[in-house]
């Protein structure tokens, strides 16, 4: 496999498992550029990106702005807090907007899912999804496997437990369809209301036990709470899904091996990780960040390639 | 067809390599502040090659690194796919020191400037030199030439220089293929 298929990147379903690993491997590239004492290679001088996000992001934002900066991209970015979409432009007119401005690729975040996917019908330039609602997230799911691989040497064969927040997750669907096609098996923990119900149909085993999810994996991809796209009670109290469903240190101790930890940001501390988990040397949460950056410019890169 | 004309045999490359190797001693003496870089993919066999000449003659070790170009030239989106990285591994600082650039064919210049532009990311050298098994002459695109030459040749731009070596299973050699049309 030599470039990928589609001159965007919306979701991790649309990806072969050969695109995936084209996407690693040119990361593991990237990854060597920004350990450099210069992290800077001028691939992406003549693209012009723009980074438009109508939902909060601190992590993914600031990692595509350094991806796209250490690509060489020219930057632009938005956020519709304190832009003309309060004064009620539409999805498509903001973007024209933008690309009026001569911009090659967007970036986009949206809290509707298909958004991007709309915006890749309409628009000359390629999208890339940086979350949809509760649809998709491909670039956490790429870097999330990535740091599995870098931490395993693979991704085939091995068990990924995902715990929390499975209904509104977009990085649990991104994931389950990533780890499916990397030949991962998937276990998704929770508390019933918060797993959609036909999550079995997507291959992955089921369970409301974190105990049992966590004897039984390697990896344990922990998710939060997403209190902002819950409309209705789907738990008593935080306190109760954290007496539950939250991983501390001694539960970890009582089993009787070592589970790597992953989580997407941002931690909770104290609701589903407790800083003894987050902070111990079995996590990989900030090489999950580090790798989030070596990822996005390979997939900016394959993409880039496309740009006419 | 493809017709294929022998410019370099295992034994004239033995020699070749063998003269190059001391033309290296002359300047750099004992190899105190010199650094060897081979680019990546063709170049890193010649760089391991003059490597182990060099550390035979020597009895010590000559620091080596691979230099991979990819996202430093300048034909990125001009190609149809997007040109593929490989390895790049500098296990020593650049600054200060006096590089030696390797690689087996010079043709277009193209792929040295890229690799002057990856080299200064990790760092300012003192002095960079070039060195080359295979010199194609007036093919140059940019002002740059070798400092070290294994073998100088004419070619036309329809010609290709293949540089075969025991590493990849072929008998170390080099060809200058020419395509004829029927």
């Amino acid at each position: 496999m030599e470039e990928l298929r589609s001159k965007h990147l919306l979701g991790i379903q649309d990806l072969t498992r050969e695109e995936i690993e084209l996407i690693f491997n040119t990361a593991d590239n990237f990854k060597e550029v920004i350990n450099r004492p210069i992290k800077k290679v001028p691939s992406l001088r003549d693209i012009t990106i723009a980074n438009v996000f109508f939902e909060n992001s601190t992590r993914t934002r600031l990692s595509f702005e350094l991806a796209e900066k250490r690509l060489s991209a020219d930057v632009v970015n938005f956020s519709s807090s304190g832009s003309s979409v309060k004064k009620g432009e539409t999805l498509l007119d903001t973007v024209n907007n933008i690309l009026a401005m001569k911009v090659d690729m967007v970036v986009m975040r949206h809290a509707s899912p298909g958004a991007p996917h709309f915006l890749a019908r309409n628009i000359q330039a390629n999208v890339v999804n940086a979350g949809d609602g509760t649809h998709e997230h491909p670039t956490q799911a790429l870097l999330d496997t990535f740091s599995i691989r870098s931490k395993f040497g693979g991704v085939e064969g091995k068990k990924v437990a995902i715990i929390g927040d499975i209904l509104h997750s977009r990085v649990a669907l991104s994931n389950i369809f990533a780890l499916n096609k990397l030949g991962a098996e998937v276990m998704v923990c929770g508390p019933a209301t918060l797993l959609p119900k036909h999550i079995k149909s997507l291959g992955v085993k089921v369970t409301l036990d974190l105990r049992e999810a966590l004897e039984w994996c390697e990896v344990a991809n922990v998710l939060r709470i997403q209190l902002e796209r819950q409309q209705v009670k789907y738990f008593p109290s935080l306190r109760e899904y954290s007496l539950y469903y939250g991983i501390n240190k001694q539960l970890l101790d009582s089993l009787n091996k070592p589970i790597t930890i992953m989580h997407p940001g941002p931690i909770n501390r104290g609701v589903e990780l407790n800083s003894d988990v987050a902070d111990s040397e079995h996590s990989i949460i900030l090489e999950q960040v580090e790798n989030g950056v070596a990822v996005r410019m390979a997939v900016l890169y394959l993409l880039a390639s496309k740009v006419k | 067809m493809e017709q294929k004309k022998l410019i370099i045999n295992p034994q004239l490359l033995d020699v070749t390599l063998s003269r190059l190797c001391h033309q290296l001693l002359e300047n750099h003496d004992r190899f105190e502040d010199t650094v060897l870089l081979g680019l990546q993919p063709r170049g890193i066999f010649l760089a391991n090659r003059i490597r182990r000449k060099l550390e035979q003659i020597l009895s010590k070790e000559i620091p080596l690194g691979y230099l991979d170009t990819t996202f430093h030239r300048d034909d990125f989106r001009r190609r149809t796919a997007p040109l593929k990285a490989n390895t790049t591994y500098v296990p020593f600082l650049i600054e200060d020191k006096k590089v030696i650039l390797i690689d087996d064919v010079l043709y277009t210049g193209r792929t040295i400037r890229a690799a002057l532009d990856a080299m200064i990311t990790f760092g300012r050298p003192r002095t960079v030199e070039l060195l080359v098994l295979i010199n194609r002459k007036y093919t140059r695109h940019l002002p740059i030439e070798p400092d070290y030459i294994g073998k100088a040749v004419n070619t036309l731009d329809s010609q290709r220089v293949l540089v075969e070596w025991q590493e990849q299973g072929a008998e170390d050699s080099v060809w200058l293929t020419t395509k004829q049309d029927r």
